[in-house]
């Protein structure tokens, strides 16, 4: 059996002993098969050593029990990785950073504690998937739309932690967000926000409270465990219409971004699109096997001309009134129309809410706030899974340009045109900067898996130099990309270990997490 | 060292063994049913947006929709929840308890011919 660093095999014993007691004995799983489903199913490090591999997992159902939990792993001084669905999938599953620690399994605590349709929030426990609450929301008929990522078996909480995205006007989960209830390592259990307020009656309505707000330093952390959080939701829209546009030629990239910022900013383009090298996909196209690495620019124009297709394009979706929206579009269009060539493309357009007939017939569902899992078609049929590098970039054309050029070199010099996909995805998840989202593929070949891990520690360097970062990563890369963020000597960082050693002063929660160790482990992890 | 669905099954059958298991009951099927609506029809559902469907599809298993086939054993059902396949990973039994597993099993056999539910 794995042992927490540290501890010994007879403590440990005792220590799941008193986990027992505390949630049922059938809630605390250490037998090897059993801990085997923690491990990440899309690991980096398939059968090597350096794969993280948990002692145990246990799985209280309520926060009295999470208390109880982390008062006997502070004892024992036992690592416990907190996860609300554990589908963290491309970023680790449900997997620790570290070998040895315990997984601390919320999925048990899957109460949707509230919804209000005159407000427009939600309260949830951690168990909570976007399944789960759509669902809820459905069978009650209310009026409220969620915003799901790709993958609809995640938890809000969860997803929210880490910072995801969704494509609705919530798209931006943390920020969607609005107070946290946390147990701290001691046991304490805290409220953020107006939840400070005994018997407040806005937790959910307005963020803030009063003094410090404390909220951004339970995301991507290890201060901390999560057991309740609010979400502000987007009342049901009555229309939603999506319109393409298309630009002849390369440099009008420059043009297109800073219009489509303006439409973003403004307040007028408030769902996520991406902005596609339309061009790319005429390269596969054409069965050039260098698909999305270039070719000469007149070459590509010209054949993107032939086929009455851009070189670039971009989806607007609109969403709301049905008079707005169209309207909208309308102006999108006018602004668009300074750059020569430009061509407008109707979508579809939805009237809400929709009936199952109309529902089934949408491919992707999740820009209307219906979850799904079909995104994981994405690696083809053959797929082992994968990891994901997310860059955040500036939201204009020339960091679009040098972005693709850096990248693009970056994997020709590498020798691995196969881990850039075609098309060069930039997304705008977030508001006002964009994230490119490159796939890495993972299989069960450790000299495959070795060679792209050295690809993606490099790629980590090149976004550095040049000034971009990732938005979030994969547990193997922790420590890289917070070694990235760097400014005067690791200040950040530094501060990080400095709330890491105040809060949690016997290193329990989540050794490791985003780069940040307890005190007692930072030295061999340096 | 790619993981082949062979190489899957020969480990699978020194993982279980061969199981017996009870007769499946209406009331057994049903919840296996319902259990599989939740985790396994995003992906194991009729279309070409359930990923699943169009991996077994792209392999030429016929029927690829997975309620369709009546070839499955109970045990290669649990291994690969339990192992995962390709992209399916595997789920917990905070997700998916070991009843809820023999749920989905029983719902899965349902249709099969006496001889294949072993
Ligand atoms: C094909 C594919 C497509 C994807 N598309 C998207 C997408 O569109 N948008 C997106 O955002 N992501 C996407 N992902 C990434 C990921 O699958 C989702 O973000 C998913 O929601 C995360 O899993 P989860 O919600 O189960 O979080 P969990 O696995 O439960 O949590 C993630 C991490 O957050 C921390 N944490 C979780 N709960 C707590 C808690 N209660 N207290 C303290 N810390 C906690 C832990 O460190 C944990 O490991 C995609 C992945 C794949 C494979
Ligand atoms: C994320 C998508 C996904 C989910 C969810 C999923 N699967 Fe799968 N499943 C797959 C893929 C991919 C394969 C491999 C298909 C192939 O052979 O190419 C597969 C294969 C299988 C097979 C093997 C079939 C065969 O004979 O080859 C079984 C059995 C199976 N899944 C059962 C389940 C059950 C039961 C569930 C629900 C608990 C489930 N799956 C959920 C994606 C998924």
């Amino acid at each position: 059996m794995q042992l927490p660093p540290g501890v010994t095999s007879k403590d440990f014993s005792a220590a799941l002993e008193q986990f027992a007691n505390a949630v049922g004995k059938d809630w605390v799983f250490s037998s090897e098969a059993d801990v085997n489903l923690y491990r990440d199913s899309y690991t980096p490090f398939w059968h090597e050593e350096k794969e993280p591999i948990p002692s145990a997992a246990v799985a209280p159902d309520n926060v009295e029990q999470v208390q109880q939990v982390v008062r006997i792993a502070s004892q024992y001084k036992i690592p416990l990785w907190p996860i609300s669905t554990g589908k963290n999938l491309g970023y680790g599953g449900a997997a620790p950073r570290m070998s040895g620690t315990v997984v601390l399994d919320l999925k048990r605590m899957n109460r949707v504690l509230e919804v209000n349709e005159k407000n427009h929030y939600a309260l949830v426990e951690p168990g909570v998937s976007y399944f789960d609450l759509y669902h809820y929301i459905r069978e009650r008929n209310l009026k409220v739309w969620i915003d799901p990522p790709d993958p609809g078996w995640g938890s809000l909480v969860g997803n929210a932690l880490e910072r995801g995205g969704g494509y609705t006007p919530m798209r931006d989960h943390f920020d969607a967000h609005c107070g946290m209830e946390i147990v701290m390592a001691d046991g304490e259990v805290v409220r953020t926000g107006m939840g400070a307020l005994p018997n407040s009656q806005t937790w959910q309505q307005y963020k803030y409270g009063f003094g410090p707000y404390l909220d951004g330093i339970f995301s991507q952390s290890n201060f901390g465990i999560v057991t309740k959080m609010g979400f502000w939701l987007y009342p049901e829209p009555e229309a939603y219409l999506s319109g393409t546009v298309s630009v002849p030629l390369r440099d009008d990239i420059h043009k297109m971004v800073e219009v489509f910022a303006y439409l973003a900013n403004s307040g007028i383009v408030r769902g996520t699109t991406s902005v596609l090298k339309t061009s790319s996909f005429l390269q596969s196209d054409r069965g050039d096997t260098t698909v999305g690495l270039g070719g000469s620019t007149k070459s590509m124009e010209q054949y993107a001309a032939q086929k009455d297709l851009g070189y670039w394009s971009i989806d607007l979706p609109f969403y709301g009134a049905a008079n707005v929206i169209a309207a909208e579009w309308e102006y999108a269009k006018e602004k668009f129309s300074v750059i020569p060539g430009v061509k407008f493309r109707d979508g579809v357009s939805y009237r809400f809410p929709l009936d199952p007939q109309q529902l089934a017939k949408i491919a992707n569902p999740v820009p209307l706030g219906v979850p799904s899992l079909t995104t994981f078609s994405i690696g083809g049929p053959r797929s082992q899974g994968h990891i994901w590098f997310s860059p955040i970039i500036p939201m204009t054309g020339e960091a679009v340009l040098q972005a693709q050029d850096v990248f693009e070199q970056a994997y020709r010099d590498m020798g691995s045109p196969s881990a850039a996909p075609p098309g060069f995805p930039i997304w705008s998840f977030f508001s006002r900067a964009f994230v490119i989202i490159y796939f890495m593929p993972i299989e069960h070949d450790v000299e495959k898996n070795r060679r792209n891990r050295e690809i993606f520690r490099q790629l980590i360097k090149i976004a550095a130099q040049h000034g971009w970062g990732e938005y979030r990563t994969h547990t193997a890369y922790m420590d890289d990309i917070m070694n990235a963020y760097s400014f005067n000597n690791h200040a950040l960082l530094r501060l990080d270990e400095t709330l890491k050693d105040a809060l949690d002063p016997n290193g329990i929660l989540a050794p490791g997490k985003s780069g940040v160790w307890p005190k007692r482990m930072r030295k061999a992890n340096a | 060292m790619t993981i082949s669905r062979a190489l899957f099954l020969v480990a699978l059958g020194m993982a279980l063994g061969t199981q017996a298991l009870a007769a499946p009951n209406e009331s057994q099927i049903e919840r296996g049913h319902h259990v599989y609506q939740k985790w396994c029809y995003p992906c194991h559902g009729p279309g070409t947006d359930k990923p699943g469907t169009n991996a077994m599809a792209a392999q030429g298993l016929k029927p690829a929709v997975l309620e369709e086939r009546t070839d499955l054993t109970p045990a290669a059902i649990k291994g690969y929840v339990r192992h995962g396949i390709y992209f399916m990973p595997t789920f917990r039994k905070t997700e998916i308890s070991d009843a809820d597993l023999d749920a989905i099993a029983a719902y899965l056999t349902r249709s099969n011919k006496p001889a294949a539910t072993k």
